[in-house]
């Protein structure tokens, strides 16, 4: 009686679920609407010589249902803008200024203790780098998933917990009966997918990964770039991608935002960035990454390396580098400027030229 | 044709498998066959391209080849001389003319060594102490890799300089013997994308300027296109295809693994829409690896028993360009 009962009950929660994401799908027809709003973020690191200025004044959407790449150097602050938005900086590293509105909410404002009861995990989560590393050895996987599962919904018992865990790993393709293995006895490509499954546990709205593949093989790398964006069309989720490799980004994402040194320098549709990048540096990035097809091409690397951000460079972080810097590089930040259809760009170059034209 | 600078015959190298005392009584010894049968030239002036996933044997290898390993069975030649059973001793001037370079900047340099001791380190184990002499070679190696000028970086420790700086010191290192065949073992992996490329032009330029072979250890299709001569694709211990490298990668793959590989390759241009990749699961233990072609148990093209019970031999194709599959017959 008692499990026809689970049964029956486990029943209407699928179909609930089914339900809910069927009624998020029919809401994709309308116009995007921002899920997500940072504005102005400035997020530094205090250390004994100063302060590490991480991130500084960077704005930018996430619609629903889309996904943004976020790519550029590492020490860039791509890792340091996913830890703001959950509020998890390590000691030391506070967010200075700006919001972070998530579906009308400022989360910057909320305290710790709302922060894990309704935005971390149940509305943003996070697929951390390096795989390998992040799962705890000594606990089975499934553990570790229903533990999620459970801080997070209170309400959930140990049995339905795991059963929701059985189920989310039939979704990323790992049989349910693995639930019970060690995370050593994982590889590489099925940990990350047993990350994915942990964190889409709780049915966020935005999927943060930060370097979920860098870890990993070219062939599994495919699969496992493959299904997040399976999962986020079936969720229709919104997802942050931070990677160093812009060809993931061209392969996944609708949009493109690229960090120099803690600033944006260019953001706007993945197709327009590739296609026409504005920004010296974003053409430095792309002319630096060899590719399959086509021609043989002599890469071209940026010279310099990137500033120290204790002491970052006047003006236009990225002058010291750049070829075509002018006087005005030095003394002024370049404003992010819109020169059309959502293509936002950060340089002199480009600014001057717009005046120009007018 | 060009001098063959090495040739490797048959090369295996396979690890013993540490297991309890009890276990080792009742069964017999297991080994890890990292690298398992596999033959391969390369030439004077050549930048030799090894490619495949992690585990499949592209590091040792490198390491084989020039005896930082004892391989476990094949032979080795340098110029002609086989150096596979040369006594230790009798090594030493040998060592001279094969060196490596290592994946991580990071941790191939002794932190506590100024970048002067590093690079003048192998000089003092060749016997090599003239003051002037090391003053004047050191001064050109760094002025070769352009660590310009040399005297800003000598004094410093490597903590004090960026990845890229630092895989040029490894390089530097590598250079400071006159060496005719360095192991690059995925020198920019560890690296940014912006300043990966300064790295590969420079090991393009020694290349011009001394003629030192390459043999060129990456897991980055797109890379080893850009890069590479000739390359072969490794899979668990074997070499399934070899040939030029645009024959390989751009023209005519012939591989169903060097297929996936290519596939899966992502391409940074969004408009370009990219293949399926049919291959599924992960490469399987080397330890036991499966009978017949090591790769049927993920292969797309799988054609029947004889995949499962027959293990293909590397057979050439067209011109230098070799493939180890049931599917192809020699011409």
């Amino acid at each position: 009686m008692h499990i026809d009962q689970t049964i029956i009950n486990l029943k209407s929660k699928i179909k609930a679920y089914i339900n809910l994401h069927l009624m998020r799908k029919c809401k994709k027809g309308e116009q995007a609407v921002a899920l997500l709003e940072v504005k102005n973020l400035t997020t530094y690191y205090r250390i004994l010589r100063g302060d590490v200025k991480a991130v500084e004044g960077v704005t930018f959407n996430v619609e629903k249902g889309q996904a943004l790449g976020l790519a550029g150097e590492s020490g860039c602050g791509k890792t340091t803008i996913a830890l703001s938005l959950l509020r998890i900086l390590p000691s030391g590293g506070r967010i200075i200024g700006g919001e972070i509105i998530l579906d009308g909410v400022n989360v910057v404002k909320l305290d710790e203790s709302e922060m894990r009861k309704k935005i971390r995990w149940k509305k943003i989560s996070l697929v951390f780098q390096g795989a390998m590393n992040a799962m705890n050895p000594v606990y089975k996987v499934g553990e570790q998933i229903v533990e999620a599962i459970r801080i997070h919904e209170s309400n959930v018992g140990e049995k339905e917990a795991h059963e929701r865990a059985g189920k989310l790993f039939e979704l990323v393709g790992i049989e349910p009966s693995r639930l019970d293995n060690y995370p050593f006895e994982f590889s590489g490509g099925m940990r990350q997918r047993a990350m994915i499954a942990m964190a889409i546990a709780c049915n966020p709205m935005l999927l943060i990964a930060d370097e979920p593949v860098t870890a990993l093989d070219v062939i599994v790398q495919t699969q496992v770039m493959k299904l997040l964006s399976e999962l986020k069309e079936k969720l229709n989720m919104s997802m942050i991608l931070i990677t160093h490799d812009l060809s993931l980004i061209a392969d996944t994402c609708e949009k493109t935002t690229i960090m120099y040194a803690g600033h944006i320098v260019e953001s706007g549709d993945t197709v327009a960035i590739f296609k026409e990048p504005l920004h010296p540096y974003t053409g430095g990035l792309i002319s630096a990454f060899p590719n399959i097809e086509g021609e043989r091409m002599h890469m071209i690397s940026i010279r310099g390396s990137p500033p120290d951000l204790l002491d970052p460079p006047s003006g236009c972080r990225f002058h010291p580098r750049c070829s075509y810097k002018k006087d005005i590089c030095k003394k002024k930040r370049p404003p992010l400027i819109d020169i059309g259809k959502g293509h936002l760009v950060a340089c002199h170059l480009i600014s001057e030229k717009g005046k120009e034209e007018k | 044709m060009r001098e063959k600078i090495i040739e490797a015959k048959n090369l295996t190298k396979w690890f013993p498998l540490k297991t309890g005392f009890f276990s080792s009584l009742i069964k017999k010894e297991l080994f890890v066959k990292a690298v398992d049968g596999i033959t391969f030239d390369i030439y004077n002036g050549e930048i030799f391209g090894l490619a495949g996933e992690s585990g499949s044997g592209k590091t040792t290898t490198g390491k084989v080849i020039i005896r930082l390993i004892e391989p476990t069975g094949g032979k080795i030649s340098f110029k002609g001389s086989e150096i596979t059973s040369i006594a230790e001793s009798r090594f030493k001037p040998f060592r001279k003319k094969l060196q490596i370079i290592f994946q991580d900047p990071y941790e191939s340099l002794n932190p506590r060594m100024t970048i002067n001791d590093i690079v003048s380190e192998p000089l003092a184990i060749h016997g090599i102490s003239g003051e002037k002499e090391v003053l004047e070679r050191v001064n050109k190696v760094m002025e070769d890799v352009q660590l310009i000028p040399p005297e800003e970086f000598l004094f410093r420790y490597p903590h004090e300089l960026s990845g890229g700086q630092r895989q040029r010191v490894a390089v530097a290192r590598a250079l400071m013997l006159d060496p005719e065949f360095i192991v690059a073992d995925e020198p920019v992996s560890m690296l940014d994308v912006s300043i990966r490329a300064e790295v590969l032009n420079l090991i393009l330029e020694l290349r011009e300027k001394y003629n030192v072979s390459f043999l060129f250890i990456t897991h980055d299709l797109a890379l080893a296109r850009n890069l590479c001569d000739r390359i072969a694709i490794m899979y668990l211990g074997k070499i399934v295809e070899m040939g030029n490298t645009d024959e390989v990668i751009v023209r005519n793959p012939l591989h169903p693994y060097t297929e996936a590989l290519i596939r899966a390759v992502p391409v940074p241009d969004p408009t370009a829409r990219r293949a399926e990749v049919v291959i599924k699961g992960e490469i399987p233990s080397p330890v036991n690896p499966p009978r017949g072609c090591r790769f049927h148990t993920r292969c797309p093209s799988y054609i029947g028993d004889i995949c499962r019970t027959e293990e293909p031999p590397l057979i050439e194709v067209e011109k230098g360009h070799f493939v180890a599959c049931h599917l192809y017959k020699s011409k």
